[in-house]
């Protein structure tokens, strides 16, 4: 009898709806209003590689020791350097990074002997060409400038 | 067509997939169907296939290991786990106590996280969309402390062959404990619109019965395995990572249909939430990294390790001929020896009942297709 009660009011039903609208207060909103807020990454976040450089005379931190090419998985990473005679160390040239074949893996960053190479906060890489994702050492410098829009 | 008259039944043949949102990726099933029923079915599988196994075979150890994330990339840190822990073996290296403790948090945040995006799918397919978002809402509370902990949410690359590269951020234990306190009332939640609710009971109940028997037969292994009554689970039968420091059930059902499935990985939930509680309680001081070679090279040999991934037995078969490089790497992956079962479950169910039995393998097509 109880059960089918139960069964002609709905009970089970209605369970499930007070469910529903329980989380309808406005405390429960989770959505971010994405370009408008922007989303805080966490701190060590794994996006945009950065290329770091001294930030008293502008020099480049990297020693050109190709440790991040060799641990790519992808080889992604292409560093050509110039001995220089009268310090005896290699100076950097050029530093290529093909971020449309970049899985975020983080193992160039580990294996960076001198902090140079880094995966930082960004997260906005999108470009309009395919060239656009394949970045040269003077985009690595400097960072990616996604447009900010106004609302 | 002569003979046949109008009431006779000839065999249909279905296309379902590969661009079927139910077939949760691109799984292209091709039904048999006498009118309604299902009188066989064919899985065609390998729109995914990457080479996985291949690509292990010219990256050196170290580099692999983020490929195997891209297999269950909604169990990322079980995949990442079963690599480091075989690997190990050829070693004959063990983490540090450190992160072997830490390395049970995080997969079994990883096995919450799994069954969570399982639940939201599966009762979708069926027709409830409401815990779809409730449970993604709970997934984001996990993939925040992942990206805390390792800098990704997905994909993370979270383990390293000897321990774990990053140490644990300032803050983790009470984020995990937070996340412990506010996620049960949660699984309750879900069962209130779920288990007692009549549409999802007729749907279910009976629905893909895969009796004890018969999942040794395939090999079906995991939440499936145990909701036919069969109580194995990895974790307990051949600890690793030093599981057997913990106290916890294996939640086990009788008749091995969808429904008992469902209950089996809603239990799993809570028993993954009591581990996780006791681990955070005794996270030891110490080193997080082992003493592994910059460059590994393992002797000649063979090792083979097995975890219990979400999804059931994951294996990681390694050879080594002495090289920095991995001779051959064969993976065992759960979903796709679960996806053999879909044929058995499937003969004489009706068309809508397909959809919740592919749901409730819990296939992820990138582990299937590798």
């Amino acid at each position: 009898m109880r059960k089918l009660l139960r069964k002609i009011f709905l009970v089970d039903l209605m369970q499930g709806l007070r469910v529903t609208f329980r989380n309808q207060s406005p405390k429960c909103i989770v959505t971010e209003q994405y370009p408008q807020e922007r989303p805080k990454v966490a701190e060590r976040y794994r996006g945009a590689p950065r290329l770091n450089t001294n930030p008293d005379n502008g020099e480049t931190l990297c020693i050109s020791c190709n440790l991040c090419a060799v641990a790519c998985p992808e080889h992604l990473i292409v560093v050509t350097s110039v001995r220089n005679e009268q310090t005896k160390r290699k100076d950097l040239t050029t530093f290529t990074y093909d971020l449309s074949r970049c899985m975020f893996c983080g193992l160039c960053e580990d294996a960076c002997p001198v902090d140079a190479l880094e995966l930082t906060q960004d997260f906005e890489l999108a470009s309009y060409t395919r060239e656009g994702a394949i970045w040269d050492r003077q985009m690595l410098e400097d960072g990616p400038k996604p447009a900010r829009y106004k609302f | 067509m002569a003979d046949s008259t109008f009431l006779d039944s000839t065999e249909l043949v279905l296309n379902m997939g590969p661009q079927h949102p139910s077939t949760h990726g691109v799984l292209r099933v091709i039904l048999k169907l006498d009118g309604e029923r299902v009188r066989g079915t064919e899985c065609v599988i390998g729109y995914l296939h990457r080479g996985v196994e291949k690509i292990a075979e010219n990256r050196t150890y170290q580099m692999f290991a983020p490929y195997v994330d891209r297999m269950d990339y909604v169990a990322s840190v079980s995949n990442g786990l079963g690599y480091c822990l075989a690997i190990e073996k050829l070693l004959n290296v063990e983490a540090p106590p450190r992160a072997q403790v830490a390395r049970v948090i995080l997969t079994e945040l990883n096995r919450i996280a799994s069954h969570l995006i399982w639940l939201g799918t599966h009762a979708l397919d069926i027709g409830a969309i409401t815990p779809l978002f409730y449970v993604f809402r709970e997934r984001e509370e996990i993939l925040n402390i992942y990206e805390n902990y390792c800098g990704a949410r997905l994909t993370t690359h979270a383990f390293r062959i000897g321990g774990l590269q990053y140490e644990l951020y300032d803050g983790f234990e009470e984020q995990v404990k937070a996340f412990c306190d506010m996620f049960l009332p949660k699984v309750d939640e879900y069962e209130e619109l779920l288990t007692g609710n009549r549409i999802w009971i007729e749907r279910l109940k009976g629905v893909g019965i895969l009796n004890g028997e018969e999942c040794k037969q395939y090999g079906v292994t995991g939440p499936m395995l145990r909701a036919a009554g069969v109580k194995w689970d990895l974790r307990k039968a051949q600890p690793y990572s030093g599981y057997e420091q913990y106290d916890f059930e294996i939640p086990t059902c009788e008749n091995g249909d969808t429904f008992d499935r469902y209950i089996v990985r809603m239990q799993e939930m809570r028993q993954s939430v009591r581990i996780i509680r006791q681990a955070v309680e005794k996270i030891p001081a110490g080193p997080i990294m082992g003493k592994v070679p910059k460059v590994i090279k393992p002797p000649v040999g063979e090792a083979y390790v097995s975890i219990e991934a979400p999804k059931g037995e994951l294996g990681y078969f390694v050879a080594s001929d002495g090289t920095t490089q991995p001779y051959r790497v064969r993976v065992r992956p759960p979903s796709f020896i679960n996806l053999q079962s879909l044929d058995r479950m499937c003969r004489g169910a009706l068309i809508a009942d397909v959809v919740a039995i592919i749901g409730t393998i819990d296939i992820v097509l990138g582990e299937v297709d590798r």
